[in-house]
């Protein structure tokens, strides 16, 4: 039940902004955050009761709640969250009251309609990590969706149109596959069951003609690899994340991408081991592709949240390549990587919306020299700079070392070319660095340094890194179990150190 | 003992907390206190352990504490769990101490910085991960170290970062050191899937029975893992980040880029000798490596004319030499070099530093000269340093360890006589490089007038220095003069002994030869520089010595080579593709749907006319079917 009064508080909130809205637009904001708090409480109430005792095999569930919705199709109220669920639910809604803080003066027009729309985000995207019935997953999927489409059009950057199109038709595009999916997959399994269900247990065992198993797999992985993103479905992310108001690209960011990681780990591999391992290799290798690629073009822009953005490429790559090593290591760093990536890129969307609020540019041509004045912005700069590079002692190292050491189990040409990507992060993170706050100052004119609430979310941002970076263990222990779990399902090599491979 | 090995990083590790959160705000009197206090508060309790650990060896000559856990898997555990064997103790002891007669000449020497704290912030983060680097018990905390002190290099080379060339040579640092960090990061992976562990004294143990001599796996390990230690210690070819990291303060260059943290590839290999001992080819590598690399750097270091970069070519043949220690077996020797080049060379850079700042940041030497009479303490230190550096017989600190590996280099187990030619061809130059450098600073006339001299916080570091330079050798000297080895001995708790071929030529006459060839180096200095600049200016004159001269002080060429071979390339694969190709495609589609609608929609234009030749094309065309189909 908790996990549904999360739901609730979310949307209740954001309704409640809405209607406020006429009346006092301060108030507004407090209710926002007040709602994303109190779920951020709620979360870490779940993590102090079940983050203690590891569960072991079979039942990795720590919560599960089912409630009839329309019976006579065998749609029902299921929601449950193991330890990835909960891992995914604390960091939405640690970005979630990040976002509303990063919000508090940037947004100044429709305020009410704002806070409405990011709670639903936040509602839906919090709905795909504890959603177990796939009529309900799909619906969280869209509620994600659109208040977001509105975040881009409305409060957007001056090419925001376009971009809240392109955002909405490629993750419709993948949505509308992954529904027809969703059918197809119901219907074989009412009929081999005798009942309708949409739930994810009833739904698990289906055994299907390879094919079919094949073409319903592709129809839920394009969706989640649109959302992911994975080159060549990526264009819709730059443009994106470049428009979007600064809480909008936290949020897309550092949530929205991991709900397709999180798709692939919670449905893909579980309905369908077998046609998934077919795809492995390929899987793989575009996810390398994407690595590089994203590097490259990250290399190359002029505009930093567009920067950012194909930064985030090239990390989404390490979680593919991660996840279809089918390595319990590499999928240990695949959690990880979600974390970590969402803070570390977050805190970069949100410095370049603090440096936007500042300059009133994006363009990193007319930044330059900016440590002088600001010293304390300079120094989390390039600490989150440094994270995106894998700099160890920060958690992004601990993930990509993870995903790199488990996939070199499972194969090596692509690993080898995915650490190279080590070399390509060090290119853009640097130029990044150099360019916006290294060199001669552009202008003479001081810029203020950061504010008391600008100081509060970096500093949260910060110390959340560095702790996942030093001691990231307890966080792999919420999740093991439930890689365990999978072990059962997918046929993971489980102590592939001890195959003796020759070097190829 | 064990309890107080975490507080050597620990206190410098808390020296950059305070500093980099509250040191803008601190006097400078209070950012030098705790900068310099931490890191000599570590040399003291180093010491201290160090006394304890010669005097009474622990049980595995090991004191180990273990931190924390900081990763498990199911079939991979890492621990923050620090460790001090006879290795570390030699080079915990370097970055302590040094780092702390560094640190103490850095309080005088930024003083009038305005980011002082900054400063002393990046230095103590430095210090603390280069003693992580070197007291990790297993190679991720080491790559930790490793990286972290790649950081600080950065942050240290580029300090002055509102210049620009500042901020691109720490780039340049950072991205080729990372392209040699990647290989090892390869190389830990590989090693993992092959013994399931990364933790050092387990990799110690089970290599020699997991792998075959010889092998390909093992080879590919030692050679990945080579490949770091060349990127990290600028070994040919990832060497040319080294000289343009000179752009850093002076202090930076003595600590980072001489004394410590350029000779982690050294510590790399030593620490990981048993997988190169597996390797004969990784170990022939790693020797032929360190030779050419000496040589090549050797020769640039004689055209240079900035003092600091001379200084940061030597930096780079002389880490040659252990490198080819190391490649022929001669373990101890190669730390012995380390062990006493840390001392000579911070000496000259932070020598180097002075002389620099009372000429006004004048880097030339062509524009110093005559500083003989005029800044005594600095001139006489600087002796001291370079005779260690050129290796002069008996009397300085460098002999002692450069003619154990001129030896070694022909007669030890993997040594041979081209080696040996390389090596001593190498002391040749290096002889006569540094009596270059000291004529042309120290004798001769004046040509920039001395600002502020320095004072004491600058003089007695250098003081200190200077001795050691001169008496550090005497702690390990040639078998076939005094039987004195301390230093080997220590070492050889770890390290295996280094084993000599059969039947080659006493030893007695390598060092004849070794000393002879210094002096003649010295020599050819003083002659060229000093007593006949005739034949220098006849040099000039011929455009052969002209280019070939050209040719050294580029560095080889290879920061042209590379220019054109990676950088180049790159920059124009990523900006013909700024806009992203695959954005093409889907432009495509949203323009072939837009043309579509256009057509569709004007073929439904109302007009009654139009409807009525549809459909009678229509029917002929079904008609046409009937008839012919």
């Amino acid at each position: 039940m908790i996990l549904a009064w999360m739901i609730i508080i979310l949307m209740a909130g954001g309704l409640i902004c809405w209607l406020l809205a006429r009346w006092n637009k301060e108030v507004v904001k407090w209710v926002a955050l007040l709602a994303v708090l109190l779920d951020l409480i709620l979360a870490c109430s779940i993590w102090w009761q079940h983050g203690g005792v590891p569960t072991s095999g079979a039942n990795a569930w720590l919560i599960d709640y089912k409630a009839a919705w329309v019976p006579t199709y065998g749609i029902s109220f299921h929601m449950a969250a193991d330890g990835l669920s909960l891992v995914m639910l604390l960091l939405t809604y640690f970005l979630g009251t990040l976002s509303v803080l990063c919000s508090w003066n940037e947004v100044k027009g429709r305020i009410g309609f704002y806070y409405f729309n990011l709670l639903f985000t936040l509602t839906g995207i919090s709905g795909v990590f504890v959603a177990l019935d796939l009529f309900l997953f799909y619906f969280f999927w869209e509620v994600m969706l659109v208040p977001m489409f509105f975040l881009i059009a409305i409060w957007g950057d001056s090419n925001r149109r376009y971009a809240a199109y392109k955002f909405f038709i490629f993750t419709q595009a993948g949505g509308l596959l992954m529904l027809i999916s969703i059918l197809a997959l119901y219907f074989i399994a009412s009929a081999q069951n005798g009942a309708f269900s949409f739930d994810y247990t009833d739904l698990l065992g289906t055994t299907m003609q390879a094919s079919t198993a094949r073409w319903i797999m592709l129809g839920f992985l394009l969706a989640f690899v649109i959302k992911l993103p994975m080159v060549p479905f990526h264009n819709w992310l730059p443009d994106a994340h470049s428009e979007a108001p600064t809480a909008g690209s936290l949020i897309l960011a550092g949530l929205l991408l991991k709900t397709g990681a999180y798709g692939i780990i919670r449905f893909v591999l579980p309905l369908f081991p077998q046609v998934t391992a077919d795809v492995a290799w390929w899987a793989m290798l575009l996810g390398v592709v994407g690595i590089i690629y994203g590097a490259l073009l990250a290399f190359a822009q002029t505009d930093i949240k567009r920067l950012i953005a194909y930064t985030s490429v090239s990390h989404m790559g390490f979680v593919l390549v991660g996840i279809f090593a089918f390595r319990e290591m590499a999928m240990q760093g695949v959690v990880m990587q979600m974390v970590t990536h969402g803070i570390s890129t977050g805190a970069l969307f949100v410095l370049a919306g603090m440096l936007k609020e500042r300059l009133h540019t994006r363009d990193i041509g007319r930044m330059g020299g900016l440590w002088t004045s600001m010293p304390a912005m300079g120094g989390v700069a390039m600490l989150f700079t440094m994270a995106s590079l894998g700099l160890p002692f920060l958690g992004n190292f601990i993930a990509e070392f993870l995903i790199l050491m488990g996939s070199f189990g499972s194969n090596v040409v692509i690993t080898v070319l995915a650490t190279l990507g080590l070399v390509f992060s060090a290119l853009y993170s640097l130029r990044l660095l150099q360019k916006v706050f290294l060199g001669q100052p552009s202008s003479h004119i001081s810029l203020p340094d950061l504010s008391m609430r600008e100081m509060l979310i970096m500093a949260s941002l910060t110390i959340a890194i560095v702790l996942l970076g030093l001691y990231p263990q307890p966080v792999m222990n919420l999740v093991s179990p439930v890689i365990k779990g999978m072990e059962k399902s997918v046929s993971f090599e489980m102590n592939n150190h001890q195959s003796v491979i020759s070097i190829p | 003992m064990n309890n107080l090995l975490a507080l050597i990083p620990a206190l410098p590790l808390a020296g950059f907390l305070i500093l980099s959160l509250t040191g803008r705000h601190l006097p400078k009197s209070i950012i030098a206190g705790i900068g310099a206090g931490s890191v000599s508060a570590a040399a003291l309790i180093t010491i201290f352990i160090g006394m304890q650990f010669l005097q009474s060896p622990p049980t595995g000559n090991a004191y180990t504490q273990t931190l924390w856990q900081w990763m498990q898997t199911e079939n991979f555990s890492a621990g923050i769990d620090l460790r001090m064997d006879a290795l570390t103790l030699v080079f915990v002891f370097i970055i302590t101490f040094v780092g702390a007669l560094i640190h103490i000449y850095s309080t005088a020497f930024m003083r009038h910085d305005r980011d002082y704290a900054r400063f002393f912030a990046s230095m103590n983060l430095f210090v603390c991960s280069m003693l992580l680097l070197v007291m990790a018990d297993n190679l991720v905390l080491m790559y930790l170290g490793w990286e972290g002190v790649g950081l600080c290099s950065f942050l240290l080379i580029g300090f002055w970062y509102e210049t620009p060339a500042n901020v691109a040579a720490a780039n340049k640092a950072f991205y080729i050191t990372r392209i040699g960090d990647t290989a090892m990061a390869i190389g830990l992976f590989l090693l993992f899937r092959e013994l399931g562990t990364l933790n050092i004294p387990e990799i110690m143990t089970q290599a020699p029975a997991h792998f075959q001599p010889g092998a390909s796996n093992v080879t590919w390990i030692a050679l990945l893992l080579l490949a770091g230690g060349m990127g990290k210690s600028a070994q040919l070819p990832l060497q040319t980040w080294l000289p343009d990291a000179m752009a850093g303060p002076s202090p930076v260059s003595a600590l980072i880029h001489a004394a410590t943290m350029v000779t982690a590839g050294v510590y790399l290999i030593a620490r990981m000798h048993v997988v190169f001992q597996l390797s004969p080819v990784a170990m022939a590598a790693t020797a032929a490596i360190g030779a050419i690399t000496l040589f090549v750097a050797g020769c640039s270091a004689m055209a240079q004319t900035d003092i600091k970069r001379i200084l940061a070519y030597s930096t780079i043949s002389q880490i040659g030499y252990m490198f080819l220690a190391l490649g022929v077996g001669a373990w101890s020797a190669g730390i012995f070099h380390f062990f006493t080049h840390a001392f000579f060379k911070a000496l000259l850079f932070l020598a180097a530093g002075a002389v620099i700042e009372s000429l006004h940041h004048e880097h030339n030497i062509f524009r110093m000269g005559g500083l003989k009479d005029r800044m005594p303490v600095v001139f006489w230190t600087f002796l001291a340093g370079a005779a260690a550096l050129a290796a002069l017989p008996l009397i300085s600190a460098g002999f002692y360890s450069k003619d154990q590996i001129l030896w070694y280099a022909w007669s030890a187990q993997n040594g041979n006589p081209m080696l040996w030619l390389v090596a001593i061809a190498g002391a040749l130059i290096t002889a006569f490089y540094t009596t270059r450098l000291m004529i042309v600073v120290f004798w001769g006339d004046m040509k920039t007038h001395i600002g502020e001299r320095p004072g004491k916080a600058m003089t007695i570091p250098l003081m200190i220095l200077a001795v050691l330079s001169i008496v550090a050798g005497f702690i390990e000297w040639p078998h076939n003069l005094v039987h004195l080895s301390l230093f080997s001995d220590l070492v050889q708790r770890y390290l295996p002994e280094t084993l000599l071929q059969e039947g080659h030529p006493p030893e007695i006459i390598f060092q004849l030869v070794a000393a002879a060839v210094t002096l003649l180096g010295v020599y050819a200095g003083y002659v060229l520089y000093y007593k006949n600049t005739s034949i220098l200016e006849q040099w000039k004159a011929s455009p052969a010595m002209l280019s070939l001269r050209n040719f050294f002080y580029k560095g080889w060429g290879f920061d042209d080579l590379y220019d054109t071979v990676f950088v180049r390339p790159f920059y124009f694969l990523t900006r013909i593709n700024k806009s992203d190709v695959f954005d093409l495609l889907n432009k495509g589609i949203a323009t072939t749907s837009q043309r579509l609608n256009e057509w569709f929609s004007f073929s439904q234009n109302g007009s009654l006319r139009w409807y009525v030749v549809g459909v009678l094309i229509g029917i002929i065309f079904v008609l046409g079917l009937q008839i012919w189909g």
